[in-house]
């Protein structure tokens, strides 16, 4: 409120360079409100993961005499999975300080970096989901397999989702280079791919590791 | 509004991020520091409750709580070094937002598992 009074103020006062630095201003504030805009969803996002974890928690003891998570996980593969992930965080958080700095051609290269390893974590994933369907222990098994593909497909979904809107930001910073409203939908990208490592330390606590314990 | 003038407000938006990066604007946008203190806790934090899963050096007893409590501290290290989080004047309404978002998903997550444990419980008997 002040903000647009001071902008309102100057635009008023006079017309040379705080007419420019107003309206920058008003650019940078409407950016932050679209980031808080958007933490807002992840929130509510937040509580959809809950839920489905509620379920896994629930329903992970019924196994209807089939495998139980301590038969099917593999510790080494999913180490490998979280490290990716964990790596493409770093990765993204170096494009975000390149953008910052307007450094296009950083930007692009640490976007592609993050985006090979998402697509490993991806590619990973849906081969441990093929070779569970493929050896009989697909969703329908069992209550356990079903909320495990819930909630560990949810999650693979959400990183899908990640990496088709990084390929669209790759474009849009290809094309149109790094004005603020870009540099706004790359901080919101930001949040929920970091958002989406989050969650992943919580499924490879509940599922993965003490799911073998 | 031409796509010229658009153009210059981005370069002079960029250059106030410059100039504000030395100063207290560095803690919203991270630095490469703070990115990688963050990745290098995670790493050790990712690698203790893995390490414990796979060798069982730890009786159950006593694994489940440590690996807890890993996630846990792992979250909170994400949360302040990728994600930001902080009780200065900007970011307040961000950290709020979390608090009570988490404070619902204890609520769901924690209720929902006593209700069902107990539930099963009761019907072996």
């Amino acid at each position: 409120m002040s903000t647009m009074t001071e902008a309102a103020h100057l635009v008023d006062d006079s017309r040379s360079l705080e007419d420019a630095h107003a309206h920058d201003h008003e650019h940078h504030d409407t950016g932050e409100n679209t980031v808080f805009g958007f933490w807002i969803y992840l929130m509510t996002d937040c509580i959809l993961f809950a839920s489905v974890f509620a379920t896994y928690a629930v329903l992970f003891m019924n196994t209807a005499g089939g495998v139980s998570g301590r038969d099917i996980f593999e510790l080494d593969y999913v180490a490998i999975e979280t490290a990716a992930l964990l790596f493409s965080s770093i990765t993204y958080g170096f494009a975000m300080i390149a953008a910052h700095k307007q450094n296009k051609g950083a930007t692009l290269a640490w976007l592609m970096v993050t985006f090979a390893l998402g697509a490993v974590f991806i590619g990973m994933e849906v081969n441990e989901f093929h070779h569970l369907v493929a050896e009989g222990n697909g969703p329908s098994r069992s209550a356990f397999l079903s909320s495990f593909f819930t909630l560990v497909g949810m999650h693979g979904m959400h990183v899908t989702a990640g990496l088709i809107w990084m390929v669209v930001m790759m474009i849009e910073v290809f094309k149109r280079g790094l004005g603020s409203k870009t540099v706004t939908r790359l901080s919101c990208l930001s949040l929920f791919w970091h958002f989406l490592d989050i969650v992943w330390i919580c499924v490879f606590t509940v599922v993965y590791l003490l799911g073998v314990m | 509004m031409s796509s010229q003038s658009a153009t210059a407000q981005g370069v002079q938006h960029g250059a106030a991020h410059g100039v504000a990066h030395g100063t207290d604007h560095a803690a919203d946008h991270g630095s490469v520091k703070s990115y990688v203190i963050g990745f290098v806790l995670s790493v050790i934090l990712t690698a203790i409750p893995f390490w414990a899963a796979m060798t069982g050096y730890f009786p159950k007893s006593t694994a489940i709580p440590l690996v807890l409590i890993m996630a846990v501290v792992q979250v909170i290290v994400h949360l302040k070094y990728f994600l930001h989080l902080n009780f200065s004047e900007e970011g307040r309404a961000n950290t709020f937002a979390f608090l009570f978002t988490a404070l619902i998903i204890v609520m769901v997550v924690g209720l929902s598992v006593w209700i069902i444990y107990s539930a099963n419980t009761m019907m072996m008997h």
